[in-house]
């Protein structure tokens, strides 16, 4: 693992420095957050405790979960621009590991989920006072754990998609259904069997299930099962992105 | 001495397309060595085969003792390596990838800033990739092929696209790397920059290797004609011009005269001829085969086609 920490400051370095993709990863579920609570409830400010269940569990676990697409977004389209460009290439040519080049930027990603997600909780203490106690540490580490195994999944995007120019629209193509589906906005119960099927396979279904139980106070005992399904799609991404991926 | 590199029987097919085929030659510890042929010939897959970026189909590959494929990581600490399109970040700062390719070997780096100073690039130390002009990437990739302070140097069309003033100092430089005793291996279509230089050179064309050895060697092999032009208003000189050993024609063209002929010799036996007779010359050179000429007869055609 030589060089990571100082391949991961560079990349860091060099993604401040992109003016949109700063702005879009770490504003864009910051935003969301805000405006859509404002519309949603536009008196939960002076009456916390009437807000309605989406208000209070529902959005704070759909902004993180874009926190956590949005990185991954930006993570497919960065290896494939990378790729592209024969940047993978160029650093391949060195006593880098390829592990150490793609841990760079998980790193980099689940730091600023982190950062991001610290931003949100800053935004709601300020504007939105949820009025609940929520267990910050335990959320983040479930939303990074989250984070971390919806990486994978566009760890395999990454190696399929065929261009840099394809990567942002098919990445949001394949993840953003999942949210819809994740029993976020509709109890998966209430769903048509077929529906359910599908949704039960999808990673992000236990992320929302281990968000939503992690914000509501939840033990960890109780999401077990949410944990290692989520830990399930790293192996199973990882092994397959290893066979598929494509360096050039 | 073993060589440095030996390749061995090389075969590397892209789905049906056979880009190289039975490769073999070896390269010596110092020299600098020059893989020379058109476009498409195979000259980069042979060289990504041996540095390790590429698995060959067949054949066996040693570099520094090492096989690419299984030691790519040991031969990767001990080489450097410049590729052709080759892209870096756009953002990154030039110091910063300087100063990262200097953290990734397990051993002692050459000063980053003096490389820089020595590339004329130290002004451009805090300059985003992207804003680099070609010449300015090129030398900067030939930095971090340098950094290491490498044992074998991989260089993959180190100038296309410079003006001649950026290549002739990318030569000086790379004589430097081998006067330093590495050893430098490189790729090039630019039959004038093999000639200049590399000590040997082997040309591949559809994915073979032609024939290897110094560049003058194989000129004088496959191009042993030699020619001489010269002006004189002696209107008898040319029947003595005729009798010259190894002359094969005598064109005159106004007060010009070309004589084409074989052999080391014949200049001088122009030389003599023209001071036994008395012959009064305005004008005297030769044109020597090149090359270009090398490889034109080798494959019945232009590099440049």
């Amino acid at each position: 693992m030589r060089g990571l920490w100082k391949l991961t400051w560079i990349e860091i370095k060099i993604f401040l420095r992109e003016p949109l993709g700063a702005f879009g990863t770490i504003a864009f579920p910051v935003l969301v957050f805000l405006v859509w609570g404002r519309m949603a409830n536009p008196k939960m400010v002076t009456t916390p405790a009437n807000a309605s269940g989406f208000i209070r569990v529902g959005l704070p676990v759909l902004a993180s979960l874009l926190i956590a697409v949005s990185s991954v977004l930006s993570l497919v389209t960065i290896i494939s621009i990378y790729r592209e460009g024969g940047i993978l290439k160029r650093l391949r040519a060195t006593p880098l590991r390829p592990q150490t080049i793609l841990t760079a930027h998980v790193i980099v990603k689940l730091m600023l989920t982190a950062l991001t997600l610290a931003l949100l909780v800053i935004a709601g203490k300020r504007y939105y006072p949820v009025g609940v106690q929520v267990p910050f540490f335990a959320f983040t580490m479930a939303l990074l754990i989250s984070t971390w195994s919806i990486l994978s999944i566009g760890f395999v995007i990454a190696s399929i998609v065929p261009t840099a120019r394809f990567a942002q629209p098919i990445g949001a193509i394949i993840l953003y259904p999942m949210i819809a589906l994740s029993g976020l906005f509709v109890p998966l119960d209430s769903l048509p069997p077929a529906l359910h099927a599908v949704a039960r396979v999808l990673p992000l279904t236990y992320a929302v299930s281990l968000l939503e139980g992690i914000w509501s106070g939840d033990r960890w005992l109780a999401h077990l099962g949410d944990v290692a399904a989520l830990v399930v799609v790293f192996v199973v991404c990882t092994a397959l992105s290893t066979k598929v991926f494509r360096w050039e | 001495m073993a060589p440095i590199i030996q390749v061995s029987g090389v075969r590397k097919t892209y789905g049906s397309m056979v880009a190289v085929d039975e490769v073999s030659f070896e390269v010596n510890e110092g020299e600098i060595f020059g893989l020379i042929g058109p476009n498409g010939a195979g000259k980069t897959t042979t060289m990504e085969c041996v540095e390790g970026l590429r698995t060959p189909d067949r054949g066996t590959i040693s570099v520094l003792g090492l096989n690419p494929f299984h030691d790519v990581y040991k031969l990767q600490n001990r080489i450097g390596v410049q590729l052709q399109q080759a892209q870096l970040q756009k953002r990154i700062k030039v110091w910063e990838a300087v100063d990262l390719w200097a953290s990734l070997y397990q051993k002692k780096t050459v000063d980053g800033e003096r490389l820089l100073e020595q590339l004329g690039l130290i002004e451009k130390r805090n300059a985003w990739f992207m804003t680099l002009s070609g010449g300015q990437k090129q030398r900067l990739f030939i930095a971090l092929a340098l950094i290491s302070d490498p044992e074998v140097v991989f260089l993959d069309e180190l100038t296309t696209g410079l003006d001649p003033q950026s290549r002739h100092t990318i030569w000086d430089l790379v004589r430097g790397i081998r006067d330093r005793g590495k050893t430098v291996f490189l790729t090039t279509h630019l039959m004038e920059e093999a000639e200049r230089l590399c000590d040997r050179v082997a040309i591949i064309e559809h994915g073979r290797i032609i024939d290897i050895d110094r560049p003058e060697s194989l000129v004088k092999r496959h191009c042993p004609e030699r020619t001489v032009v010269l002006a004189t208003d002696g209107l008898d000189a040319r029947e003595h011009f005729r009798v010259i050993p190894g002359v094969e024609e005598v064109i005159c063209n106004n007060s010009q005269v070309t004589i084409r002929g074989r052999g080391d010799d014949l200049v001088t036996e122009v030389i003599r001829c023209l001071s036994e007779n008395q012959i009064r010359v305005t004008d005297f050179r030769t044109v020597l085969p090149s090359l270009e000429d090398v490889f034109l007869k080798l494959t019945g055609r232009s590099i440049r086609d």
